[in-house]
């Protein structure tokens, strides 16, 4: 593992936390929480502590903050040794989301994103400007600022929490299972928009979960940790999926390891097939001679954003007096290029011709994949772990 | 006889009861800050050390046991007569439901809330302050009202050690019933105590609301 990382790093990452030996005996117990710890995180990375419930995951990372105080070891934060510095200095250096979120109730939205920035001494106007910018942000409404805690839905409240706890830009965030108290749909909106936020903001974020497919989306890295905080492994969802270290990460990230790893990838990153497309406003004509050209049975209309509109068969087309815009039938089955071959099967699944069309953000059209192009995507990956000459099966 | 109807007893009275019935609400309401000041302060000492907080909480119930005739009979070598001693037991009996609902107040706060504060960096005494006071003080105050209740009654007693109010009145009838106005004296020392009562009552409703966050409710 080490081998494998110092060679995929190469020494561009610069660490940002870098916890050393740590340990936590809890007062009355024979057996440490924590044993021995020693990893480094990464600026700018989303590392993922994920384990069983009461791994010591929960434990490691409220020892970065001192939370909970190590007995053993020590806590660098940016090359400083953190672990007997003033606390409450500390933390006000860290972002913290708990499961619970903990807004403060008697306290409006603007005053719970302005507690750190207060303590800091920041001025009212800059206090002010913040807490608009976070509420964007967060996509809150600024009409909310002088709501209550209660006035809000689970999935305002966290966003909340989490603008609370960017409000005075911290460079690391810890978050202990922020999406475990939303139900699945929001919880997958807020894993989505935290990841683009993240995309912005480059914070280094210790997260902690013990499901591991969210651990797969979130983390840029993960460490899959058994008792006592022992690190099984340590590396990105790539390889942890393609490569588990040993029998316990195999059985942790459970079946359908190949599915999963369909969710990392983007359509953007596969081969799209060359498809015939037309314009809406071509002659029927044009349409049958590019349709013959190509060989393929269907044509692809655009709009004039180039915007993928409907699909058209030479059948449809036979009869000059259809206009294109009512022929065929509408392309439904439409992803952005950022969409992962997980959700892209998924649409492929459910669409008529088993193909999904690709479009950029702005919805112009990009490409069309197919089961073959997805198939083919799915094969690459697979040799990955012969490829790399680590870890091939004896006899494979 | 020459003992009047009660009615017309308040109207030829009425100043005196009025004069009399503030000196009641004075007496109180001395007693209440004394008290409220004290079990507070005990409270937030205790509420994370549950031995501690058994102690303060076992005497503060003991000092409600004593008869107050005894307390205030008690106090006579020590305080003299009038209104210290009045004051002094009258905080006593006020100590225990404050301190009680400071106690429970402070420890049903969301321990979610206290670690997300802790998390941000407010140190223990921001957490106290910000955080966790304003969060116990519906319960707090709600201890501070039954407290003002109680001790209304009570200070009708301290007449015994000649303190204020309008306990004098209830007894000096007391002494002579069947005199005459005797009744009208004891009658008209209760109706003050009841009038108090409800005005308390309708003061802590609204002192309540305007110093409780509108998050809370």
């Amino acid at each position: 593992m080490t081998d494998g990382m110092r060679e995929r790093d190469n020494g561009h990452r610069e660490t940002m936390i870098r916890l050393e030996n740590l340990s936590k005996t809890f007062p009355g117990q024979h057996e440490p929480a924590v044993d021995d710890l020693t990893m480094e995180i990464y600026a700018g990375e989303i590392v993922v502590l994920v384990g069983p419930s009461g791994c010591g995951k929960t434990t490691t990372m409220k020892m970065i903050n001192r939370i909970i105080e190590p007995t053993g070891g020590r806590i660098y934060i940016e090359g400083e040794d953190v672990t007997t510095a003033d606390p409450d200095k500390l933390r006000r250096r860290i972002g913290y989301v708990i499961q619970q979120i903990g807004l403060f109730p008697h306290m409006t939205i603007a005053d719970n994103i302005a507690t750190v920035p207060r303590m800091l001494g920041w001025d009212k106007k800059r206090i002010s400007d913040r807490i608009d910018e976070l509420l964007e942000t967060v996509h809150i409404s600024k009409s909310y600022r002088d709501r209550y805690p209660k006035q809000l839905s689970g999935g305002q409240r966290q966003r909340i929490g989490v603008a609370r706890a960017m409000a005075a830009d911290p460079p690391i965030m810890l978050m202990d299972e922020p999406f475990g108290a939303v139900d699945p749909i929001t919880r997958e909106r807020l894993q989505d928009e935290f990841i683009r936020l993240q995309q912005d903001i480059q914070k280094t974020i210790v997260f902690v979960t013990h499901d591991i497919d969210e651990a797969i989306k979130m983390g840029d890295r993960i460490a899959i940790l058994r008792e006592q905080s022992k690190i099984a492994q340590y590396d990105t969802p790539e390889r942890i999926l393609t490569d588990p270290a040993d029998e316990y990460v195999e059985d942790f990230i459970g079946s359908g390891a190949s599915l999963k790893r369909l969710s990392l990838s983007r359509v953007q990153d596969i081969q799209t097939s060359d498809w015939p497309v037309a314009g809406l406003n071509d002659s029927h004509d044009g349409v049958r001679d590019k349709m013959q050209r190509s060989g393929k049975e269907y044509v692809l209309l655009l709009d004039d954003q180039r915007k993928p509109k409907r699909w058209v068969s030479m059948a449809d087309i036979e009869h000059n007096g259809i206009p294109l815009s009512e022929a065929g039938w509408p392309a439904v089955a439409i992803v952005e290029g950022r969409s992962s071959l997980y959700d892209t099967l998924d649409t492929m699944i459910t669409s008529y011709k088993g193909s999904a069309i690709v479009v950029d953000d702005a919805g112009r059209y990009q490409g069309v994949v197919d089961f073959d192009a997805v198939l083919q995507a799915i094969e690459s990956m697979r040799p990955a772990q012969h490829r790399d000459g680590r870890a091939v099966p004896e006899g494979a | 006889m020459n003992s009047m109807g009660f009615f017309e007893y308040l109207a030829s009275r009425w100043d005196d009861l009025l004069e009399l019935s503030i000196e009641h609400a004075q007496v109180v309401l001395v007693s209440l800050l004394i008290a409220t000041v004290i079990g507070v302060s005990l409270g937030v000492l205790t509420y994370r050390r549950p031995a501690a907080a058994q102690v303060v909480l076992a005497i503060a119930s003991t000092i409600l046991t004593i008869p107050s005739f005894a307390l205030f009979g008690l106090l006579i070598p020590l305080l003299g007569l009038g209104y210290k001693p009045t004051v002094v037991a009258l905080s006593a009996y006020a100590l225990l439901s404050i301190l009680r609902n400071t106690i429970t107040g402070l420890r049903s706060v969301d321990p979610a809330i206290t670690e997300s504060a802790k998390g941000m960096g407010l140190s223990n005494l921001q957490q106290l302050v910000r955080i966790e006071l304003p969060l116990a003080w519906p319960v707090i105050i709600a201890g501070i009202r039954v407290s003002a209740l109680l001790i209304l009654g009570i200070a009708a007693i301290a007449a015994y050690v000649n303190g204020p109010g309008l306990g004098g009145d209830i007894f000096s009838g007391l002494s002579r019933i069947g005199g005459a106005n005797s009744l009208n004296l004891v009658l008209g020392g209760f109706l003050g105590i009841i009038v108090l009562a409800l005005v308390f009552e309708a003061l802590f409703a609204v002192l309540g609301r305007l110093t409780t966050s509108k998050g809370l409710n």
